[in-house]
């Protein structure tokens, strides 16, 4: 009898092989305690952590945590049911409310999770002789939702306002076109040039989408995110985001001024069969989303520490992912897998966790991503720094110098 | 002017050449996946040097059905005489 799990055994073996080098299994770390958003216990041992997208520091906020408490106690544990049946509660609508508030805007949707937003987005906007024109290096929920839906996909290179332009020509003219933009890319953390690209798309009629994630609460003047930043609000037609970064809980949505977006709610599948956020989620949701507005310190903080931590890897002989640090996501590029890992390994015996991005995520590239925390202080990025360069010299990582 | 999969093929296979890195003979019959071995990069850079070369769009959904340097000679003549 065939065994269906035959057809992983390539990727059983690559992983079973890293194991075998006695090295230390990074996708099944454990944090046994969670001190703040920059500090957590591993192995018994406290560990600073620069690969989290708790970009703004808001999981241990009292507001947030004191309207999670009682909305578990007044609401419960969870909704059991869909948006659209009995799974929208007063929170629910209150943490719509604070994302209209918050983008500006004349509609909002919650999603369960920002994957789930995107999911939904993609297969329902776009059908059949209808386009989706989007960025090579888009989001797995991106292309999920392109494959869940029948609309055609095109993809233009990364970042090439040059490639959008020649693939948004090849287009019939008539046919309905939605452009998926990114505002940081998480992987190398480097931004959209969205004041170029939103015009070119605008210009060959499509609609466009651009996904906030890791831009949300510190980019712009209200921390909406790249678009704000790059002076195009009133070009975009939706922005997708997500709760489980900046705003330190779970959750996806979408954000429009389009007058028809609530039909959205019946005919996003991911939005209809799912139960909704429980109560505590979107209290929290709400509160931080509220509090972000208005965090203008945080904001400057988090790109200060970015920035010094980009300017003094680099220096270190680091190679990094962009020239400048372009958001709060730092990536450090490795010469291959085998030193990716040990560079990983030998930095969470420093006492530092990163994410090491596995390669099928990044084709060609072997990364360890570091995130920065608006939390983050400025002795903590110096100890990240020291503690960079010893685990380079104990893991026999070159620094070019 | 009408093109047709013949028609197409032997610039195709021209197109395909510098991605031969395993250097087989190519015809109407080699297979990306299988023969050619190529990964999703190179398939994106390949699908990309088809279309300018057409001026047309292969859409990544439609991908998964060509199999053959002969699928895509087909799809390629039927997409620019539509």
């Amino acid at each position: 009898m065939p065994d269906l799990f035959d057809k992983f055994q390539p990727l059983i073996d690559q992983y079973e092989g890293l194991m075998a080098s006695g090295m230390r299994d990074p996708f099944h770390l454990k944090m046994e305690k969670i001190l703040s958003p920059t500090r957590a216990v591993v192995d018994g041992r406290e560990i600073i952590l620069v690969g989290t997208y708790n970009y703004m520091g808001m999981t241990f906020d009292p507001d947030v945590i004191a309207a999670g408490q009682k909305a578990l106690e007044e609401f419960g544990s969870g909704t059991t049911g869909s948006r659209v049946l009995n799974g929208t509660y007063q929170g629910h609508a209150e943490c719509e409310a604070a994302l209209r508030d918050f983008y500006d805007m004349d509609h909002a949707m919650v999603f369960s999770t920002g994957y789930q937003a995107n999911l939904g987005l993609m297969s329902a906007m776009a059908g059949r002789g209808e386009y989706i024109v989007l960025d090579a290096d888009s989001h797995a929920s991106i292309y999920d939702g392109c494959a869940m839906g029948n609309a055609d996909i095109v993809r233009f290179k990364h970042n090439s306002v040059e490639d959008l332009a020649k693939r948004l020509k090849r287009i019939p003219e008539d046919a309905g076109k939605l452009v998926v933009l990114e505002g940081v890319y998480s992987m190398v953390g480097d931004i959209a040039p969205l004041k170029e690209m939103v015009a070119v798309a605008k210009e060959a009629g499509a609609m466009v989408v651009v996904d906030e994630a890791h831009a949300m609460g510190f980019f712009g003047e209200n921390g909406r995110g790249v678009f704000e930043a790059a002076g195009v609000e009133d070009q975009v037609d939706f922005v997708v985001g997500t709760f489980s970064k900046s705003v330190g809980t779970v959750g996806g949505f979408v954000v429009s001024n389009h007058p028809k977006f609530d039909v959205l709610r019946f005919v996003c599948r991911p939005y209809v069969y799912t139960a909704s956020l429980p109560p505590a989620v979107v209290a929290c949701a709400a509160t931080s989303i509220r509090k972000l507005m208005h965090a203008h310190d945080k904001r400057a903080h988090l790109w200060a520490a970015s920035r010094k931590m980009h300017a003094e890897l680099r220096a270190a002989g680091f190679t990094l992912g962009t020239a400048e640090a372009e958001s709060a996501i730092i990536a450090v590029k490795m010469p291959d897998q085998e030193r990716s890992a040990k560079m990983w390994a030998a930095l969470i015996d420093e006492g530092v966790y990163v994410n090491m991005v596995p390669p099928q995520a990044t084709p060609g590239l072997h990364l360890l991503r570091c995130s920065l925390c608006a939390e983050h202080s400025d002795a903590e990025v110096d100890e990240i720094i020291a503690r960079f360069k010893r685990a380079a010299a104990a893991a026999g990582l070159p620094l070019s110098t | 002017m009408s093109l047709s999969k013949d028609t197409v093929l032997p610039r195709l296979i021209e197109i395909i050449e510098p991605f031969n890195k395993k250097g087989i003979a190519l015809s109407a019959d080699t297979s990306f996946a299988r023969d050619l071995e190529l990964d999703s990069l190179t398939v994106m850079d390949l699908v990309a040097e088809i279309e300018d070369e057409y001026d047309i769009i292969l859409p990544v959904n439609m991908l998964p059905d060509l199999e053959t340097i002969g699928d895509v000679a087909g799809a390629v003549a039927e997409i620019k005489n539509k």
